[in-house]
């Protein structure tokens, strides 16, 4: 307590006001530091350890899902389980320019050999992914992505597809077709990949 | 009886201090802070070594503290951190002691941040934010599948929310709860979910067809504000938290990263308007949009509105990607302040998280923007993106 006394006079003042069993072990004011079960996560409750994320609901149990308000876009339901066939229309990517959603003219080739492929194929849909370069920040990117998507959904509406065959994702900037770092890599990552959906086997 | 005569006198002695907290406490709050340019307060650290000056020294860092030699500082903080943390706190100028005392329980790590705000207390009269949790997102590629993580707002502790392998993006906090929203393509479409952490239970609150994404959450936690393309374009739509209600908000051509001000009137979004991309504001029950100037700030986007409502910051693009903010009420132009992207306020309105490239990566970091100071959290493997921190 004597050396107490000299380091720390005034917080053993202050100790002492509050200690009601004496101050000669307590020379400070001391806080409690609640393990994690109650730390301070926005004001809740900190486990130690986070339970495992629960399963993931399947698009029909969705209330969210399609329900009333759904404009003009396709129901995700009526794609379930359809067969992809990213070989079918690999060679009709169309291309963007830098931060543009605008199909250019020359893309006007492969977008009528998409039409072409679906009009051919009446049961098949048509699941088109929007994607960016990585210059643009990344929900930017995002709406990018699905705008380019959506650009490539009207073209082909043009062309006499009905836009409820037709969906649309974007991966904004998360995958690009070359990992690179310079215009020639992102040339290549502006894009829209055209992906055919055959019906799903036995129907 | 020699015990009430000392408690007596102590009792004299403990209100010289709090009357010398009380006073210091005005003094700065009539210091005026200006944007990147407000000189930091001088603090001595003596006597801690190891992970507790660690802490110390990237708590007080980041909340616009300056750690300086014991003759350059104002305050001089002494004590130890062998075993637990003990320390006091001194103004040197007036001679007073503004805080003595010693933690018990948790970690080295928590009693130091404990500490830590406390002298953020004494000294300022605001809450500190040592105690405080971010939500991430981390690929280990830098691009493509990630997962969901929770961490101290330094980065310590985290833990992983999600174990999907697959693309997530955009965690956001309920406000006072353990629960987040974020966009997952778990089901193979870009997807809103609301995530409990205290039960691990989850459900989708938009799956519409096309984009959802870029949850973020009112402060009363009752409405949340998202970006959906179900209408044709990506716009900002708002929702009850379960996922009903749903009404569209926007129809520009593409909108993105809705925030609310903080008495939820209004939600503040990234938008493109005559090509050129533009911040603006919308009524959060629907209205007009009012388009803000970011004079000097090149193609805004990932607008985060402050606890206080004083402050937006967001990302701009002019080469590189740069950390920004101003005030709300468009009184001044935006400051550029550092290198970095997807800005987000501490509860005190004065730090924010973000993260800023390293090579081809993302790391996490923490700006004082006041003082434009700033630290690295700790590193996790991989790129770690899109911080939310918790309020």
């Amino acid at each position: 307590m004597k050396t107490n006394q000299i380091i720390f006079p005034l917080a053993l003042a202050l100790a002492a006001t509050l200690a009601t069993t004496g101050c000669k072990h307590t020379p400070l004011k001391v806080t409690q530091i609640p393990g994690q079960t109650a730390s301070n996560v926005g004001g809740g409750e900190n486990p130690n350890t986070l339970p495992p994320g629960g399963a993931i609901p399947g698009s029909e149990n969705t209330s969210a899902g399609n329900g009333p308000g759904t404009l003009a876009t396709a129901g995700l339901n009526e794609f379930e389980g359809m067969i992809k066939d990213p070989a079918a229309l690999a060679a009709n990517t169309i291309h963007f320019s830098f931060d543009s959603a605008a199909i250019k003219k020359g893309e006007e080739g492969n977008i009528s050999a998409v039409a072409s492929a679906l009009s051919a194929n009446p049961s098949d849909k048509l699941l088109i992914e929007g994607n960016c370069d990585e210059r643009g920040t990344e929900e930017y990117n995002r709406a990018l992505g699905e705008r380019r998507a959506l650009a490539a959904r009207e073209a082909l509406a043009k062309h006499g597809v009905s836009s409820d065959r037709i969906r649309t994702i974007s991966y904004g900037k998360d995958k690009p077709a070359d990992p690179g770092h310079d215009e020639a890599a992102w040339s290549k990552n502006r894009r829209a990949d055209f992906i055919l959906l055959h019906p799903k086997a036995g129907v | 009886m020699k015990k009430i005569i000392l408690n007596w006198f102590t009792i004299g002695l403990a209100a010289i201090a709090l009357a010398g907290a009380r006073a210091q406490e005005i003094k700065i709050e009539n210091t005026i802070n200006v944007l990147g340019q407000t000189k930091p307060v001088p603090i001595a650290l003596s006597g801690f070594t190891g992970e507790g000056a660690e802490v110390l020294k990237f708590d007080l860092t980041v909340q616009g503290f300056s750690i300086v030699a014991p003759d350059a500082a104002q305050y001089l903080v002494s004590g130890s951190d062998a075993g637990g943390v003990a320390g006091n706190l001194t103004d040197k100028y007036a001679k007073r002691v503004l805080l003595s005392r010693s933690y018990n329980g948790a970690s080295l790590r928590r009693q130091a941040h404990a500490f830590a705000d406390d002298i953020v207390l004494a000294v300022t009269g605001k809450k500190g934010i040592g105690q405080t949790k971010i939500a991430f997102k981390s690929q280990p590629s830098g691009n493509g599948a990630g997962e969901i993580y929770v961490a101290d707002f330094d980065g310590h502790g985290s833990q992983r929310v999600t174990t999907d392998n697959t693309i997530v993006a955009k965690p956001a906090w309920v406000p006072g709860k353990l629960a987040v929203y974020y966009t997952s393509y778990a089901r193979g479409n870009p997807d809103i979910f609301y995530h409990s952490l205290s039960s691990g239970q989850r459900r989708v609150i938009a799956g519409y067809s096309g984009l959802n994404t870029s949850a973020s959450v009112s402060p009363d936690g009752a409405r949340i504000a998202m970006v959906l393309s179900k209408a044709g374009s990506p716009n900002v739509w708002v929702c009850n938290a379960d996922g009903t209600g749903l009404k569209q908000l926007t129809t520009g051509i593409e909108d993105s990263s809705p925030t609310w001000s903080p008495d939820g009137s209004w939600i503040c979004f990234a938008t493109k308007h005559n090509e050129r991309r533009r911040l603006a504001k919308v009524p959060a029950g629907g209205g007009t949009v009012q388009y803000l100037s970011t004079t000097g700030a090149a193609n805004p986007t990932e607008p985060d509105w402050s606890p206080d409502g004083k402050w937006i910051a967001f990302t701009s693009q002019m080469g590189d990607f740069n950390i920004c903010v101003m005030p709300a009420d468009g009184s001044m132009p935006p400051s550029v302040l550092v290198s970095g992207q997807n800005p987000s306020w501490a509860p005190n309105s004065r730090t924010l998280t973000y993260n800023r490239p390293m090579g081809y990566r993302q790391v996490l970091s923490v700006l004082d923007v006041f003082t434009k100071q700033y630290k690295d959290c700790a590193r996790a493997t991989g790129s770690s993106s899109q911080p939310a921190w918790a309020k």
